[in-house]
């Protein structure tokens, strides 16, 4: 229900700023990103790929379409997107299970929080996420 | 279907997707890497790889399956943040009608091409 | 700082008077800064120097009644709980908190805070309904039991969690941090049957789906409640019952009548409180 007094609400803004006291907040809004991207990717992928049924002309010609260079970045990009988005959603899949939070427990300052018990998930998984977005840099472009 | 329901649908769905799209990116893109350990044959997007998946009922079955899941995945991701908008009573309807009518669609067109791949690849040659 | 004399900070305020301002606007005064002084002193010795008309919400003092809730250095923190000098800088800028409506100033609107919080019924249902009115005795509960929720069960209803959560920050139908966490320490109190009650409320669309675990009402609670615990912890519960893999338990049982050491002095219970229904 809205308040009946002035509307102090911070909007989208609140997003992307009002805060950012931890760095699970940039995770959170590049998981968002990551996310609008690859929905965005997936659904030009699946008509370019759904030439294949009307067969190898058509195909050749939607593979023609996406080749070159400015294709290949952003076909890196969207895999880039989708290394951060898989590993960091294994965590967030984990966390929102309540698994990687901990039990409850008698708050003594100063106070340890189910944030900070899974910064070390948070911090493996940016750095899996990373090693495959580089990997993936590697045969995208050096050994390709 | 409620909330709750519908977002274990969306958590159920990333693990499929996770295992199935992991699949695809490393056939598909990662073709130079798979290569090196011997597991690589002919570029991925050649015509005559197509028509190899294309038959295969395997890769017809996993098309399918991940095209529902990551359709799903993606969608309701995407009806999260829609909502998370406060669009009024109305908008909220159609952010739901629309993005489930979007799914349905695009899920029927994808399975389409998936199934008449084969067809095409038996004339096409 | 011998002979630089007294420090002094700017107080840098939000201002908004209903029915005067059309939008609110910022104020500036200078104040002494003693050690030890708390941006709800520095409040008051604005308010008794410069500006008299000032509001604000404010009662124990001491981080307990979580009335001081304000947002400072652009961090919804207590007034009474941050110390001035704690937050460095010359400059000291404080507004109501965000995510409610502004009543005057520096005062929050927590009313709708408060009515989820209501509605997802914040204290033990029993099972059975003469139990529930006229309670008999106390329920048995072990330690062990008692830190399933003692964690949650520290909140002061401040609404830092809520000015701080991205979710809350468009999402007026979404529960929000404070209610869903106390919704979470009375569904994990043995002595408590109401999960089935809760659940209605809780799978749907304003229920914790909508946390995504950007993690800031944690970050900020004064009382290390730790509301993003409590959300996760409540996720993991329904979907076990969505699953049917939950088991169910009773409520913890009416203790046993004391024997031998008769009670005295309760003749009879004291009289009902009078309800809505009368």
């Amino acid at each position: 229900m809205e308040s009946r007094a002035r509307p102090n609400r911070l909007g989208v803004l609140g997003w992307v700023g009002g805060g950012r006291w931890g760095f699970e907040r940039y995770l959170y809004t590049l998981h968002r990103l990551t996310g609008l991207g690859l929905v965005a990717y997936f659904v030009m992928h699946i008509f370019v790929t759904s030439a294949r049924a009307l067969g190898p002309e058509s195909w050749e010609q939607a593979m023609d379409v996406v080749s070159g260079p400015l294709f290949a970045v952003g076909e890196y990009l969207v895999f880039a997107a989708f290394a951060f988005h898989a590993v960091n959603g294994i965590r967030l899949a984990l966390i929102e299970l309540g698994f990687a939070v901990g039990r409850p427990i008698e708050p003594v300052y100063p106070y340890a929080t189910s944030v900070g018990r899974q910064r070390r998930l948070a911090r493996a998984a940016l750095m899996v996420a990373a090693v495959i977005a580089l990997w993936g840099g590697l045969d995208f472009f050096v050994l390709a | 279907m409620r909330d709750r329901t519908a977002w274990t649908w969306h958590i159920a769905a990333g693990v499929v997707i996770l295992v199935l799209l992991g699949l695809h990116m490393a056939i598909m893109h990662l073709d130079q890497t798979l290569g090196l350990f011997g597991v690589a044959g002919a570029e991925p997007v050649d015509w005559e790889s197509v028509v190899a998946r294309a038959g295969s009922a395997f890769f017809t079955v996993t098309y399918v399956l991940l095209l529902g899941a990551a359709l799903y995945h993606g969608l309701y991701g995407l009806r999260n943040i829609l909502l998370e908008l406060n669009p009024g009573a109305t908008l909220r309807r159609a952010v739901n009608v629309g993005l489930t009518a979007l799914g349905l669609g695009l899920f029927v067109f994808g399975t389409w091409a998936a199934l008449a791949a084969p067809g095409a690849a038996a004339v096409g040659g | 700082m011998a002979g630089t004399g007294p420090r002094r900070v700017t107080f840098r305020l939000r201002r908004f008077e209903p029915g005067t301002d059309r939008e609110p606007r910022w104020e500036e005064h200078r104040v002494e800064v003693s050690p030890g002084m708390t941006v709800l002193d520095g409040l008051w010795k604005v308010k008794e120097l410069h500006a008299p008309s000032l509001a604000w919400r404010s009662s124990c003092r001491m981080g307990i009644c979580g009335s001081c809730g304000m947002l400072i250095n652009g961090r919804p923190r207590l007034a009474c709980n941050t110390q001035v000098a704690e937050l460095g800088g010359d400059v000291v800028t404080v507004a109501a908190l965000p995510n409610f409506g502004t009543v005057k100033d520096l005062v929050p609107d927590l009313g709708s805070m408060f009515e989820t919080h209501r509605d997802l019924m914040p204290y033990l249902l029993r099972d059975d309904p003469a139990e529930q009115d006229d309670p008999t005795r106390e329920y048995r509960q072990t330690p062990g039991e008692l830190e399933r929720y003692l964690q949650f069960s520290y909140c002061i209803k401040c609404g830092c969690c809520m000015a701080a959560c991205p979710t809350v920050a468009t999402d007026p139908h979404y529960a929000g941090p404070m209610p869903l966490g106390q919704a979470q320490r009375y569904n994990s109190d043995s002595r408590d049957g109401g999960f089935r009650r809760r659940r209605e409320t809780l799978s749907g669309g304003g229920g914790p789906w909508r946390c995504h675990f950007a993690g800031e009402c944690s970050q900020v609670c004064p009382k290390g409640v730790d509301p993003a615990k409590a959300i996760q912890l409540m996720k993991r519960d329904l979907v076990v019952d969505l699953l049917r893999l939950r088991r169910r338990r009773p409520p913890a049982p009416v203790a046993d009548e004391p024997h031998g050491t008769p009670r005295e002095g309760i003749a009879a219970p004291p009289p009902r409180t009078a309800t809505a229904e009368g």
